[in-house]
């Protein structure tokens, strides 16, 4: 179970999430939704320990992880898939996934068995392991990204708006990976800020504004409670 | 001295420099491309390296160990030795400026005087020596159009020694594991994803810190070790990181910051042009014309002639 509690944190003087809550459970898909500036990339920033924790506990069971180093974060289960990719550019892509290993389990065989699993589950990125991840097509990023994240064997998957600026095909395809994902049990944490893209995908839905928890939605209250939403997000 | 010898022994001369000088170089621009700060102090840790092979090589005569078996002692502990004190001075100092650019060039002009300092203090104010592991003389010959053709004969002046020799072939050496141990090997593409994205390095489990630590040391230890292969030339002096600074810092600037090959390049081009320019009108020409080259590239290439444009 993956618990957020009073949550506050922000950079440097600017505080940015103020007594924030939030919870995803293993088998399900979360989404984080909120207006631009909200404070979606900020949260998962503080949940990877890269934006400080001033108050409050990011529990991942039982673990505090606001309370680890940030480079022991993703070593507790916490897959990361940021905002814009962010891959590490001028590297390959063998060596992007070699990263997201590094961060995984130690054993060589279950490295190898994660590794052939990620070529199976993305087989355009076998095709282009010797490319540097730069001159992959935004769609092929993605799934590095993806890959990459997956590559730890997480419990927890971040994923901050996956499928931004993406063709529908492509946007399909990640959303097949995420309810793979889920039906294994991971717990999926996806921003998202297109109402119509999550209705049947989410099993619950949080609210942000403005730094603070606005309204949160069950499974059962997301489609009678559509317009509330679509009024929070202003479309 | 005909022109043609005389040449070759100025390009020697400057293959020496070009040599211990992409050492350092690459020290400074591994530091400045991973960690994105710039290192006052890297000249300082020449000298250091100079001065404790110096240091080595006393206590290893009071065993009394020979000159090669010193220089091998020299060579491996030096560069730890101020490896050591680097990540130290990374973590004391470095770390809490959270590796703020502009605090980082101020803290290490201060490091700079203080290593100065205790150098003098602890190792005084007069060169010294070390010996040379080898040093033998060699004659090289040249070729020129005699009575019977293409002749080969040996020129009165043009020699050098094995050591300088070495001293090309060992940099060469490092700098090719170097560049294998970047591009290959796991810890090298630790600190190359640090270098792209040290956020995104941390949130895939990589200590940053420790990556920080580690490369200002590996940085600090290949300008101990061009400090090394150069004692055996020039001494050991509490000053001599100065100058060293001073070209370390236009080669890098011409090679672009951060480049590894660039810095190779630079430091060949300034190398043999500081040689052969030295040998042919005077060494001040020489760094006139080295400065001259860094105005003209920071005017029309920023990045230098190998770097990335604004990453
Ligand atoms: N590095 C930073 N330093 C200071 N303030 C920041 C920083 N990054 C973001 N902010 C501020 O924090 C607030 C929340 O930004 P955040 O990126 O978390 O929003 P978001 O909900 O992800 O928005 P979007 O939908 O546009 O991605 C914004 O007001 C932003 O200006
Ligand atoms: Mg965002």
């Amino acid at each position: 179970m993956f618990q957020i509690e009073g949550l506050t944190a922000g950079y440097g003087q600017a505080t940015i999430l103020r007594e924030v809550s939030l919870q995803a459970a293993p088998g399900e898909i979360t989404v984080l939704m909120g207006r631009n500036g909200a404070g979606k990339t900020t949260l998962m920033k503080a949940i990877m320990g890269l934006v400080r924790a001033e108050a409050g506990q990011v529990r991942l069971d039982g673990t505090d992880l606001a309370a680890l180093p940030p480079h022991q974060v993703p070593g507790h289960g916490v897959g990361y898939v940021p905002q814009g990719r962010r891959l590490f550019s001028e590297l390959t892509v063998a060596q992007n996934i070699e990263i997201g290993l590094g961060a995984g389990p130690k054993e060589a065989s279950k490295r190898r068995e994660t590794r052939d699993e990620m070529l199976e589950l993305f087989p355009r990125l076998g095709e282009r392991m010797g490319q540097r991840a730069g001159t992959l097509s935004g769609g092929e990023q993605q799934m590095l990204a993806t890959a990459r994240a997956l590559c730890l064997r997480p419990k927890l998957l971040l994923l901050d708006e996956p499928t931004e600026g993406l063709q529908p095909s492509m946007i399909e395809a990640i959303r097949q990976v995420m309810v793979q994902m889920r039906d294994r049990g991971l717990a999926v944490l996806l921003v998202e800020q297109r109402i119509d893209a999550v209705l049947e995908l989410a099993d619950r839905i949080s609210v942000i504004e403005m730094g603070r928890n606005a309204e949160d939605f069950t499974k059962p209250e997301i489609a009678p409670g559509e317009a509330r939403l679509r009024a929070h997000l202003g479309v | 001295m005909e022109f043609g010898p005389y040449l070759m022994l100025a390009m020697l001369e400057g293959a020496v420099l070009a040599a211990v000088l992409a050492l350092m170089a690459s020290g400074l621009s591994l530091v400045f491309g991973v960690m994105r700060v710039v290192n006052v102090a890297h000249g300082e840790f020449y000298m250091l390296g100079a001065v404790m092979a110096w240091v080595v090589t006393q206590f290893m005569m009071g065993l009394g160990g020979g000159p090669a078996v010193n220089f091998i002692a020299a060579a491996v502990l030096a560069p730890l030795i101020v490896g050591s004190i680097a990540a130290a001075a990374d973590v004391v100092i470095l770390k809490r400026l959270n590796y703020d650019p502009e605090r980082v060039i101020v803290a290490t002009i201060g490091l700079l005087y203080i290593i100065q300092q205790a150098a003098l203090m602890g190792y005084g104010p007069d060169a010294k020596p070390v010996v040379a592991p080898f040093n033998e003389r060699i004659a090289l010959p040249w070729v020129a159009w005699g009575e019977n053709g293409l002749e080969m004969y040996y020129p009165w002046g043009l020699s050098t020694t094995s050591y300088k020799l070495f001293v090309i072939v060992a940099a060469v050496v490092i700098l090719a594991g170097l560049r294998l141990f970047m591009t290959r090997s796991r810890a090298g593409l630790v600190m190359r994803a640090t270098q792209l994205d040290g956020e995104m390095a941390t949130a895939f489990g990589i200590p940053v810190e420790r990556v920080y630590a580690i490369v200002f040391g590996a940085g600090a230890a290949l300008a101990a070790l061009a400090g090394v292969l150069i004692v055996p030339i020039q001494q050991a002096h509490y000053l001599m990181g100065g100058d060293a600074l001073l070209l370390s810092f236009i080669v890098v600037i011409i090679g672009g910051l951060g480049s590894l090959a660039g810095t190779v390049v630079a430091a060949v081009l300034i190398g043999m042009s500081d040689g052969i320019i030295s040998v042919f009108f005077t060494p001040t020409l020489a760094k006139i014309i080295a400065t001259l080259a860094v105005a003209l590239v920071l005017v029309f290439r920023p990045q230098g002639l190998f770097g990335v444009k604004n990453r």
